[in-house]
């Protein structure tokens, strides 16, 4: 079912709505954010000059690291009494990225992720089990509030405990699953370990975000549930879930493109490219108003294509992501960054400055470990010493990246050193994208 | 009196041990006794050596991650329930040993145990009192 008419403008329709939005958000920045207003002053562009949707591309571009560097309230364009929610994600090194939400920013990402539920099938009828984190991650509340939102039942289970996961399953007979890929492969080899058969359960239709989703996933988790399987995308930064998602026909992921501006850029260049070319995905928030987001650069390689869908819908849609144009890991279906890793790794003493970074998959599920350098005798003197530097390593890990490392010592020079760029990170992993 | 032993951490992979032995080979440096603990990750080699100074600087020059480090050294008669006696004396003495290991020595056949302990000269004070014979550092490297 189409959840909002927005779904299905005509262009034109759509086109019109879109360049009253971004005139009204970037009179809002011009206003409120002073950040926004010295980008564009540097630029030479002024709200007026804002007259067309292809005069998006006079304004200036956002990246991460400037939601870093003005951490925590700086991109904000609503005063904290109007703000009800913040959510938060990780950056590129040590700090956070934090987002905060106003009555009516929730009442958008609400809907928004009704659409992507819509899409997938889920109705009144649904019982929908939401294995994603709930917390500072946006993925488990954005997802509960669209699917309590068309009707269905939501089990909260949050991430982890697979056990419990599948008693939930089985027990109130959840009919749609919420997690990453990954996650849902996962499951079905603890299905197999405990004798449980898809056909104890009722699942019907997996809702698969937080990371790509290879063709081979799809086929496997056809193969091992005969479920549908619908991906969604999103970005803490742009909301949470709720960005784009596919319908059931699995034809791309539809932009609600009345609330975030798609353009596709030259990653190199940053270069608007025409239509239907693939390039970096650059969203400009058109409604938010907590913290709207302008040209913000997503680093996710994708194209888009204007062709309504077989289902209806007329929202353009973004292939599924084909890779990332920095060097951003997804790491169950957490964002790290290496540049994390090594901020960390430079608090802690007694180990060198060289590092590695290994991924691989067990049981589907990712692993990460950081190998380093011993440089400090001292440790030797007992295990202690040396197991109390693992742990240090992994617990502060575990505060900056909220996922658990093995960190293995290594003798000194023993790590590849290369003049510049040296390959910190080695992922053994079948490509996600 | 105190003995110096060398301590070197050896990551898990084939052929680590091998360098240690071949770069202090290669300084005419003589291993009198060597202990391997390892977990599935890493070991740590301790060892003692006839010229710990220069074997510190050897393997510290070779990459190694090294330290050195004060232990006791006795000798105790090849007959059963003499470490017993030794042990017994640190056990009343509420010093706890850390690790010890023991090999033959050359000038008798003596049983020469190296003891690690937080406090050395207190648990050497004890052992002395005790009539345990504590080693000089000379008569444990050999030279």
């Amino acid at each position: 079912m189409i959840w909002n008419p927005a779904e299905k403008l005509k262009r034109q329709e759509m086109q019109e709505l879109q360049l009253e939005r971004l005139k009204q958000t970037v009179n809002r920045v011009w206003e409120h954010v002073p950040f926004y207003r010295r980008k564009m002053e540097e630029l030479g562009v002024r709200p007026e000059h804002i007259k067309t949707l292809k005069d998006v591309a006079l304004l200036p571009i956002t990246v991460k690291d400037d939601l870093r560097d003005n951490y925590p309230y700086g991109l904000f364009a609503a005063p904290q009494r109007s703000i009800v929610r913040f959510h938060a994600s990780s950056g590129t090194t040590g700090k956070p990225i934090v987002v905060g939400y106003t009555r009516n920013d929730m009442e958008m990402w609400t809907d928004c992720c009704a659409r992507v539920a819509s899409a997938a099938g889920i109705g009144q009828d649904d019982i929908c089990q939401i294995a994603f984190g709930y917390g500072m991650f946006t993925g488990g509340f954005g997802m509960h509030y669209g699917i309590e939102r068309v009707g269905a039942t939501v089990v909260p289970a949050s991430s982890g405990n697979s056990e419990r996961q599948l008693m939930f399953m089985q027990d109130f007979g959840t009919t749609g699953l919420i997690a990453t890929p990954s996650y849902v492969l996962h499951l079905t080899e603890v299905m197999a370990q405990n004798g449980i058969k898809p056909s104890d359960l009722s699942l019907r239709v997996g809702l698969f975000g937080g990371e790509g989703h290879t063709p081979q996933m799809r086929e496997l988790i056809e193969e091992r549930l005969g479920i549908a399987d619908t991906q969604n995308y999103g970005l803490t930064e742009l909301c949470g879930p709720g960005v784009s998602y596919e319908c059931l026909e699995n034809a791309g992921m539809h932009i609600n493109e009345d609330h975030f501006l798609p353009e596709i850029i030259d990653p190199v260049t940053g270069e608007a490219l025409p239509e239907g070319e693939q390039g970096e995905l650059v969203f400009t928030t058109l409604s938010k108003e907590g913290i709207p987001m302008i040209r913000y650069r997503t680093k996710d390689i994708s194209q888009l294509n204007y062709e309504p869908c077989a289902c209806g819908r007329t929202n353009v849609r973004m292939s599924l992501v084909r890779g990332r144009s920095d060097d951003m890991m997804v790491i169950r279906g957490v964002n790290v960054f290496p540049s994390q890793i090594e901020a960390v790794l430079m608090t802690v003493q007694g180990i060198g400055p060289h590092y590695q970074i290994i991924v691989t998959t067990e049981h589907f599920m990712d692993r990460l470990e950081i190998q380093v350098e011993i440089t400090d005798g001292e440790r030797l003197e007992s295990y202690a010493g040396l197991e109390g530097l693992i742990r240090e390593i992994r617990q502060k890990l575990r505060v900056v990246l909220q996922i658990d490392a093995k960190v293995t010592l290594l003798n000194p020079q023993t790590l590849e050193r290369t003049a510049g760029k040296s390959k910190r990170v080695i992922d053994k992993r079948e490509k996600c994208f | 009196m105190l003995v110096k032993q060398i301590s070197v951490f050896l990551e898990n992979k084939s052929g680590r041990l091998a360098e240690v032995t071949k770069t202090l080979g290669g300084k005419g440096i003589d291993i009198r006794a060597l202990y391997i603990a390892d977990t599935t990750e890493y070991g740590i080699l301790r060892m003692i050596v006839d010229q710990p100074d220069q074997a510190l600087q050897a393997l510290t020059d070779s990459g190694f991650t090294v330290s050195s480090t004060n232990v006791i050294a006795i000798a105790i008669e090849d007959h059963p329930g003499t470490l017993d006696q030794a042990l017994e004396t640190l056990s009343e003495g509420s010093i706890s040993v850390d690790y010890l290991y023991a090999f033959v020595g050359r000038a008798s056949t003596d049983a020469i145990v190296i003891i690690r302990v937080e406090n050395p000269q207190l648990a050497l004070d004890k052992l002395e009192q005790t009539g345990i014979r504590v080693l000089s550092s000379k008569e444990v490297y050999g030279t």
